[in-house]
């Protein structure tokens, strides 16, 4: 077992490791043969085990759509709503439970399309959940429309001359709103997804992880350029902490004076001028400018790892702590005196 | 010299000013000192949707209504007696309202040709004779507080704003009211401004002072207490009384009291009041959105908390799938409707009746919810803590209907006590339920074989991890299933639960005191108060008429058919076009007649006099 996250300080540890397997259910896994989320779920699992806490005390709330199903295989508390809403249910248990883990499972229409509100009002909070968004860049479960963040003149059922909209780029959408923590991870990376779920889950407030997931039936490939290891490290920005951000064999990401990063060979006269990551700086614009790297429709300089890591008021926290400091301001309530707080009158 | 009193047995008063005028806080203080000198009492305040619509304009007319008597009152009453209104505009808004004879106070330094032109007085009322079936009174309201202000170091405008606290001054030595409620109120809300809480304290007094030694009034009133059960009383709205009754399910409860809710009128004070209570434990969650407040809710009653959500008409509409997930998931919500005009945005600040039908229906596919409404601005009280214990009960989201009129009216409330509330016992699951082959496992969808309600289990309860979801589940485990007789199974157990919960509340409320009337009133919700003072009226003629009046919509209660059967004629009143009535009709297959008012304005009684009248005349 991994030493206490922070972030789940009032959830109560589990007494002995658990395994992934007691993370598993008897519930036959209904996705497509060959899709991503199959990947994302055995590297949840596996993981689930380290970070300490009773099995009881996590809940995992999903929406509506193929990622949607999670809650269904993983052994904890667990559930599958409506479509969108899961970020404002899991703010209602996250802010009346400190005592629990809770976790969301949404995809790219989801809680970027139906659900957009209640995702950026959940990061601006800063809610303690830790939200994992498969993006697949399509519809699947309604069989093969386009996403929000599909992109521009993508031919699908529903736009069969081509889609019209500008799409969301994830990472950039939460950083607008000043999300604490953000990431991004491919399916296919089982030790990068791992490390990140662990950083995303060792963060207090709201954590965001964007998982590139492949959906083999309507979007096939979508991400193949940073999947396939003969190509990827060509289109892979590892992003790293306190380290330069260098890309394939001599590329590396520089910036214009207090303009926006763009990606160079490196040389020995700009060596010196290699960014450095810093996840943890207060000012969200670095990170974004950083998300804007990538190019949508090639893929190419597209960053993953963690962007920002920063620490600002949990608001869970902040909610329980006002309920103490008005209690013992004004003393536990009385239901008599609250109904004698305006003027009274006797009747013999 | 002391003038002569006569004695009144109820008054009518209406308080009418441009918004800025204060007129609002005139009637509350009136009605403060009314409820104190124990007189029964009921209020109706009607102020515009703007906040600060334009000065003088018709539009801009905040209103105050109340009604208090000798002996119980249950509306705010119908044609005012009194009207005190300090401009032009206010005259003429309230004027239709008024009864024949009826004391008119008017502000005649407001009288201008400008300010009449505004509201189209092309010659001025005052002179024209065109108020003379009225008691008139022009009396220079704003110039007398400002001269009775003089040695304040106050600006004319200033000591003008002082005008409500003289009206009300006078209006107190009128009605002989003890002034002492309204010194106390003053001496809070101006404890940090010493100039102005001697300035109104001293507009109170010259008003009070002018009434005792003016030659225009020759007689003041006296409205002698009412007897009402003994005990204490305070004064309260409905909107407060909901919140009370949140907070008494709570503590009756022991749940956590957890509000999700989005501003909307005219719900919006029922969370401003529960976020005062943090001290009660009480989470109060103002949501980016109406769904987000109800999603909150449920992520609060699945985590085992009391959750509840506020809002109006617009807000079930956005609402309405997330209760659907309530009601699948079977998680006690309590949903609080505090009606207005509607449709789309309606009218804001106005009452109607007309959401019944969609918190009945307004959900896709077979999706019953339990509705309790309120019928009186105290009642909302009780009504709150039904809902609640239905909810936890029968684990279901559960509708509370109020509405405008409910909201914002107020009236004496006999203080409860806790301990005479009905008990709410949340009764969590804490171990497995159901037994395979020797082996004791968890069947989140297992049900009481009374209630038909299934566990509530709260996250972080060991060895009972489980997935629940909007799509159907099998009947026990609750695992998904896509079975055809299963979901039936699953729609008609769920309608069943909802049903039975007509076994165990009262039978409907009936007055008929002759026990042979003919003709049955049926009500709902804020009706209560008009056809109850309707068939006392008619009563007193020697007309034989029954009440009869539903606090639970769905189900109706067991005794509903019976009682509907046992009159020759039923007539039901309904600030809609008859959502009541259809379902009776549907239900009971009674010939129900309708009478429906949708003018953003309670029932006046002697509108339901005159349509029971012509019921017996066609008999
Ligand atoms: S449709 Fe796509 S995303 Fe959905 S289960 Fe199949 S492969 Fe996965």
């Amino acid at each position: 077992m991994a030493e206490s996250f922070a972030s789940l300080a009032l959830v109560p540890k589990a007494t002995e490791p658990l395994t992934a397997k007691q993370f598993k259910t008897d519930q036959e896994v209904r996705w497509c043969p060959g899709c991503g989320d199959y990947a994302i779920l055995a590297a949840v699992q596996a993981f689930l085990p380290e970070l300490g806490v009773k099995r009881e005390n996590i809940a995992i709330i999903s929406g509506i759509g193929c990622s949607s199903r999670f809650p269904y295989y993983v052994d904890t508390y667990g559930m599958h709503s409506i479509h969108g809403r899961a970020p404002a249910i899991a703010t209602g248990l996250s802010t009346t439970r400190p005592d629990m883990s809770v976790w969301v499972v949404t995809g790219d229409g989801d809680a970027l399309s139906i659900g957009g509100n209640h995702l950026i009002h959940a990061m601006r909070r800063n809610v303690n959940l830790k939200i994992l968004l498969f993006n697949n860049r399509i519809y699947g479960l309604t069989k093969g429309q386009y996403s929000p963040t599909s992109e521009e003149g993508k031919i699908t059922k529903s736009t069969p001359y081509g889609s019209l909209d500008h799409p969301f780029n994830p990472v950039s959408v939460a950083l607008g709103v000043e999300c604490t923590f953000v990431a991004r991870t491919i399916d296919s990376d089982r030790k990068h997804l791992t490390e990140t779920l662990r950083a995303a889950a060792a963060h207090e407030g709201t954590a965001i992880v964007e998982i590139l997931q492949n959906c083999d039936i309507f979007n096939d490939g979508a991400w193949a350029p940073l999947k396939d290891p003969q190509q990827r490290d060509e289109y892979l920005i590892r992003l790293e902490h306190g380290q330069p951000m260098l890309l394939g064999s001599n590329r590396a990401v520089f910036r214009e004076p207090e303009g926006p990063m763009y990606v160079a060979e490196i040389t020995p006269e700009n060596e010196a001028d290699i960014v450095i990551h810093d996840a943890h700086t207060d000012d969200p614009s670095t990170a974004f400018r950083l998300s804007r790297l990538s190019d949508p429709v090639v893929l190419s300089n597209t960053p993953i790892g963690v962007f920002r890591d920063v620490q600002r008021p949990v608001f869970d926290r902040q909610m329980a702590e006002q309920i103490d400091e008005v209690t013992r301001k004004l003393g536990p309530g009385e239901f008599d005196r609250l109904l004698r707080s305006a003027d009274t009158w006797e009747i013999k | 010299m002391s003038k002569q009193v006569v004695t009144l047995d109820q008054v009518i008063i209406r308080f009418a000013g441009d918004s800025g005028d204060g007129m609002q806080l005139t009637g509350d203080q009136f009605t403060a000192e009314t409820a104190a000198y124990g007189n029964d009492l009921s209020t109706m305040p009607d102020y515009p949707a703007e906040i600060r619509a334009p000065q003088g304009t018709l539009h801009g007319v905040s209103s105050f209504q109340l009604h208090f008597a000798d002996h119980e009152v249950l509306t705010p009453g119908d044609s005012p007696n009194v009207l005190v209104a300090m401009n032009p505009a206010a005259l003429k808004a309230n004027i239709g309202l008024m009864a024949p004879g009826a004391l008119l106070i008017l502000n005649s330094d407001e009288f201008t040709k400008r300010n009449l032109e505004k509201v189209g007085y092309w010659a001025n009322p005052l002179e024209d004779g065109s108020l003379s079936k009225f008691d008139v009174h022009a009396i220079a309201l704003t110039s007398q507080t400002v001269d009775a202000l003089k040695e304040f170091e106050l600006t004319r405008k200033e000591a003008e704003r002082s005008k409500n606290m003289y009206a009300l001054g006078l209006l107190s030595w009128l009605y002989s009211r003890p002034t002492d409620s309204a010194r106390q109120f003053l001496q809070k809300k101006f404890a940090k401004k010493p100039e102005v809480l001697a300035a109104n304290l001293a507009a109170l007094e010259a008003g009070w002072s002018f009434g005792e030694t003016t030659e225009i009034f020759s007689v003041h009133y006296e409205i002698k207490p009412s007897s009402p059960k003994p005990g204490t009383y305070r004064y309260i709205t409905g909107n407060i009384a909901t919140a009370y009754g949140l907070i008494a399910a709570s503590v009756k409860s022991g749940l956590p009291l957890f509000l999700g809710s989005y501003p909307i009128t005219p719900a919006t004070d029922i969370l401003h009041e529960l976020a005062k209570h943090k001290n009660f434990g009480v989470r109060t969650f103002q949501a980016e959105d109406e769904i987000a407040g109800i999603g909150s809710a449920i992520g609060a009653a699945y985590g085992g908390m009391l959750a509840v959500t506020t809002t109006s008409g617009p807000g079930i509409a956005l609402k309405s799938e997330a209760i659907g997930l309530a009601v699948a998931l079977e998680l006690p919500v309590i949903i609080i409707d505090v009606q207005r005009g509607g449709p789309s945005t309606g009218l804001p600040t106005k009452t109607e009746q007309a959401d019944l039908l969609q918190v009945m229906f307004g959900r896709n596919g077979e999706s019953p919810v339990p509705i309790v409404a309120a019928q009186s601005p105290a009642d909302c009280f009780n009504a709150a803590v039904e809902a609640a214990r239905i909810a936890v009960k029968y684990r279901t989201p559960v509708f509370l209907l109020t509405d405008g009129a409910l909201a914002n009216g107020a009236e004496p409330w006999l203080l409860p006590k806790l301990e005479e509330l009905p008990g709410i016992d949340p009764d969590f699951l804490l171990e497995p339920n159901h037994e395979i082959d020797g082996v004791q496992v968890l069947w989140p969808f297992k049900r009481d074989p009374e209630t038909l309600a299934r566990p509530w289990i709260r996250p972080g309860t060991p060895g009972l991890e489980h997935r629940i979801g909007g799509i159907e589940k099998a009947d026990g485990t609750g695992n998904i299933s896509y079975e055809a007789n299963n979901h039936d199974l699953m729609v008609r157990l769920r309608a069943a639960k909802v049903a039975g919960i007509a076994r165990e509340v009262p039978n409907m409320f009936i007055d008929d005191p002759t026990g042979d009337a003919e003709l049955l009133v049926l009500g709902w919700g804020s009706t209560y108060g008009p056809i109850g003072a309707a068939c006392e009226v008619l009563r007193k003629e020697g007309v034989k008429v029954a009440q009869g009046h539903l606090r639970l919509l769905n189900p109706f209660p067991a005794d509903t058919e019976q009682v509907l059967k046992r009159y020759k004629q039923v007539l039901i009143p309904e600030m809609n076009l008859g959502q009541l009535s259809l379902l009776i009709r549907g239900k009971y297959l009674v010939d129900a007649m309708s009478l429906t008012k949708v003018a953003g304005q309670p029932f006046k009684s002697t509108e339901i006099i005159d349509a029971i009248k012509g019921v017996i005349s066609n008999g």
